[in-house]
């Protein structure tokens, strides 16, 4: 029996085989290469691929949603074999003896840029067909899978750590759990473990190695134990907790369908926080009363230029359609710090999370937040859509977005564009400063979001992403909730609700401090709805008291 | 060599789909050679990338050329083309 410990997103027990992220960056780098031949070839191999991937997805197209979609795929094969690409990687292969990967790239972002500077923005929108069949080619030159897992059974995935961007591409549909040597509880890999409802367990170190690929390993979200070939009892306790652990989620289905209101009749909101969106379903399936938080920096990772405003009025107005009139929250852009976006070319920062990040970055660059605004809005004309600035520290800042906001409406209504005027503006609290001028900022927006991750990070001063600081990390420090309740106080003064979007929202054990101060709303993953409504059901809202906040 | 010109009347022009479906029926002529101009500028039909980019419109006016070969049934063929789709 080989037994490792980590930290651990409590999320049940799972078992399944081992498969290790493969990383490549992608990245191509000019060699120079003797054998010419041998790198057509390469190319060669690389492109019947490519065409049988896209072919094979044509197909699925055609089936599944009609010959509109299929043609896309059927344009991208031919691309691969377009008599003017192929020749451009050829005579770079021929007159620069480089590897293939670089020719293969020199072509594409050749090809990209003349449709790019074409005078017809239909045309200028092709440069991203070439550069995604570009990448398919290189990706297929690399050995690089798409979806990042090559396995026809679901997974538990194993990694160092993710970065968001790769938890992205991933393939959710095959992924069990995750195990990861470096990140905490806090880490994005922990953050889509909590979103995806399923185990994680961070942190396990030099003990988590990369010859267990493939075997089966069981994991307990519980105890952050990662077991390989389980002795007898090891086994029989797994198979018992795996068994209530289904029971459970039976019994949670009661709670579909009912009210989010205490035993003495206090009604909180319970919404759910997504990260794309196809995070909806989840959101649907477990019944929260809205989206108290999308995250809009998938849009902006996935790509590898700035997304276009019809892009995003695209994606946003699917979340407020299929959430069914239902409050969506959607957070402007929020990259910098951990979540790095390469074509924004920011500088590098000794210290990111206190640099120039999330609102910092819209209001350097009014261009980036106007594409961004204007979609928010036009999305606005199809469901009840609320927009949430993050990392806020100054009244200034809302002023500023607020007039980009008005700016943004008056174009609109000059261009006969549909938008909801009364659209609710909102910040997040996370930052101690927003706490201290909440009272200010309250009068100047409809809601408080409190993220109570940065918070707690900024707080404390402690790095969220470092994992050694252990006790020194404490997410439930009197501080916090201190901060939290002035947070609310600040609010309801001024008339406005307030919400918890931070991991903090779905800890049970703070329920009744969260009801004593009155938060509006908590706003957690999918998968932890209808246990906060189980806990919320049983609560008696004038009986909690806040003794957490003493010292 | 024949040719005739014709004038664009889809609002789109020459888009992707239209453009793809032209450059794979290209092969079909061989040895005919079809060729597809605008304002200058030659491509040949089976040239997927340069035919999108001559940004070809609405209310454009095109030359379609075929040298060698069965010239009349392969401009026949692009004409029948471009009138039931552009």
């Amino acid at each position: 029996m080989i037994l490792m410990q980590g930290k651990c997103v409590p999320k049940g027990v799972t078992s399944g085989p081992l498969y290790f992220f493969r990383r490549s960056s992608g990245e191509v780098t000019q060699r120079t290469v003797a054998d010419i031949e041998g790198e057509k070839a390469r190319l060669e191999r690389a492109q019947a691929q490519s065409v049988e991937q896209l072919e094979a997805l044509a197909e699925k197209c055609r089936a599944e949603s009609g010959d509109e979609s299929a043609v896309l795929f059927e344009t991208h094969a031919m691309f691969v074999e377009d008599e003017d690409y192929v020749d451009c990687i050829l005579s770079a292969l021929e007159e620069e003896h480089c590897n293939v990967e670089y020719a293969v790239r020199q072509a594409g972002e050749q090809f990209a840029a003349m449709f790019a500077a074409m005078d017809d923005e239909y045309m200028q929108a092709r440069a991203a067909d070439i550069r995604d069949v570009t990448r398919r080619i290189l990706n297929n030159l690399m050995g690089i899978v798409e979806g990042g897992i090559d396995s026809e059974e679901p997974v538990i995935l194993a990694a160092d750590d993710l970065a968001p961007s790769e938890t992205l591409q991933l393939d959710k549909s095959k992924i069990l759990g995750f195990i990861t040597q470096g990140g905490s509880g806090n880490s994005h890999t922990a953050i889509l473990a909590r979103t995806m409802g399923i185990p994680a367990i961070c942190g396990l170190g030099d003990a988590l190695k990369q010859g267990y690929e493939g075997r089966t390993a069981y994991i307990d979200g519980e105890t952050g134990k990662v077991c390989l070939e389980p002795d007898e009892l090891t086994l029989q306790s797994f198979r018992e907790k795996l068994a209530k652990q289904e029971q459970m989620r039976e019994l949670m289905q009661t709670m579909r369908g009912q009210e989010d209101v205490t035993l003495d009749g206090r009604h909180i909101k319970v919404y759910c926080n997504i990260g794309s969106p196809e995070d909806v379903s989840a959101v649907l399936a477990n019944d929260g009363q809205g989206i108290g938080l999308f995250r809009s920096e998938f849009l902006y990772l996935a790509a590898s230029d700035y997304p276009t405003e019809e892009e995003q009025f695209q994606a946003y107005k699917s979340v407020a359609e299929a959430i069914g009139g239902k409050r969506v929250i959607i957070r402007t852009l929020d990259i910098g710090a951990d979540k790095q976006v390469d074509y924004f070319h920011l500088t590098k920062e000794e210290n990111p999370a206190m640099g120039l990040r999330a609102i910092r970055i819209c209001l350097n660059r009014p261009e980036v937040f106007r594409t961004q605004l204007r979609a928010l809005y036009r999305a606005s004309a199809y469901g009840k859509v609320a927009i949430m600035f993050p990392m806020i520290t100054s009244v200034w800042e809302v002023k500023e977005c607020k007039r980009a906001c008005k700016s943004v409406m008056a174009e609109l209504t000059k261009e006969g564009i549909p938008f909801n005027p009364e659209t609710e503006i909102g910040i997040m609290v996370e930052t101690p400063a927003s706490v201290f001028m909440a009272r200010d900022l309250a009068k100047l927006v409809d809601f408080f979001s409190v993220g109570t991750n940065d918070l707690t990070q900024y707080t404390l001063a402690c790095d969220r992403q470092c994992n050694d600081l252990g006790k020194f990390f404490d997410p439930h420090h009197p501080a916090i909730l201190r901060a939290l309740k002035m947070a609310a106080d600040a609010a309801h003064a001024e008339g406005i609700w307030i919400g918890i979007c931070g991991e903090l929202g779905a800890d049970l054990s703070l329920l009744p401090t969260f009801l004593a101060m009155g938060i509006d709303e908590l706003s957690v993953s999918p998968a932890s709805v209808l246990p906060l409504r189980a806990a919320i059901r049983r609560s008696i809202a004038q009986t909690c008291t806040l003794e957490l906040l003493e010292g | 060599m024949k040719q005739f010109t014709y004038v664009i009347t889809d609002p789109l022009g020459i888009h992707a789909r239209p453009a793809g479906l032209l450059a794979k029926q290209a092969k079909s002529y061989a040895p005919t050679v079809v060729t597809i101009s605008k304002g200058g500028q030659t491509v040949k039909a089976g040239q997927l990338m340069k035919l999108m980019s001559l940004g070809v419109k609405g209310g454009d006016e095109i030359t379609v050329s075929a040298d060698g070969g069965d010239e009349d049934t392969a401009l026949a063929g692009r004409k029948a083309f471009l009138e039931a789709n552009l």
